[in-house]
């Protein structure tokens, strides 16, 4: 799935970081535990998150993860972009539920990493 | 080569700058991708646990031709059993740790899942230190 299928599908903002809109995503994983995306062994993944803090982003950078799409209308503070943008990490905002994000993507082909 | 750190503890927005360093040096070093995600996530996990339960730590990183050797001596409550702490779900961490989104008790097993060596040594009351040590080629993966 392209980044803009996923943007469409959601109702996606790219608020930080560098128009990715045709990059391949294959994976995702959904979780506000940074501590279990730590666990993950696949590669182009989407981080899918409520969870809205600088952590959030050096989870992004330690686990190789190119994309990370904050849902439940969680909104990126401008350290975050900062440190995303250095990082050359992308940030989405969506308004929909983590569950309501995760079904849509599923059934459109985005495959779970587990 | 080494590389020395200090680590604030409660300060979670420096939490991982030590680990995206450590990062930073070993893509300079051309070191195998898969090697580097598994370094940093151990440090990282280990670096986060200093911000979360103890007043101060030191990172101490020697980057040695075959291996690098990851050195976290923290100054805080130290762990009263580390067999349980490793358990995975068993945590310690208080709300706030968690409203980071860390606190789940999986840190200690992404360490050791991550490390090709990991020693944890603790007195109660004084500290902790993690060594971590990780093989630069796949031999040891």
């Amino acid at each position: 799935m392209k980044v803009q299928e996923m943007m469409d599908l959601v109702g996606g903002k790219l608020v930080c970081g560098e128009s990715v809109h045709n990059q391949d995503i294959y994976y995702g994983f959904a979780s506000d535990l940074m501590s279990d995306v730590l666990t993950l062994h696949a590669s182009q993944h989407l981080l899918i998150t409520g969870l809205a803090n600088l952590q959030t982003v050096r989870t992004a950078e330690m686990a190789d993860i190119g994309v990370v799409l904050l849902v439940r209308g969680k909104k990126a503070s401008p350290e975050m972009c900062e440190l995303a943008n250095d990082l050359g990490i992308t940030i989405i905002e969506t308004s929909f539920s983590m569950f309501r994000t995760s079904g849509l993507l599923f059934t459109h082909g985005l495959q779970p990493v587990y | 080569m080494r590389y020395v750190f200090d680590i604030e503890g409660g300060n979670f927005d420096k939490a991982g700058q030590a680990s995206s360093e450590i990062k930073k040096v070993m893509k300079q070093l051309g070191i195998e991708p898969a090697i580097i995600k598994r370094t940093v996530i151990a440090l990282y996990e280990a670096e986060v646990n200093i911000v979360a339960h103890a007043y101060r730590g030191t990172l101490d990183a020697v980057v040695f031709e075959d291996r690098i050797v990851l050195r976290l001596c923290d100054v805080g409550p130290g762990i009263e059993d580390i067999a349980k702490a490793k358990e995975k779900g068993y945590s310690t961490a208080s709300p706030a740790v968690r409203e980071m989104g860390f606190g789940a008790g999986m840190g200690l097993y992404n360490m050791e899942k991550n490390a090709d060596v990991l020693r944890i040594s603790s007195e109660v009351g004084q500290g902790t230190v993690v060594e971590i040590v990780n093989y630069l080629n796949n031999r040891h993966s």
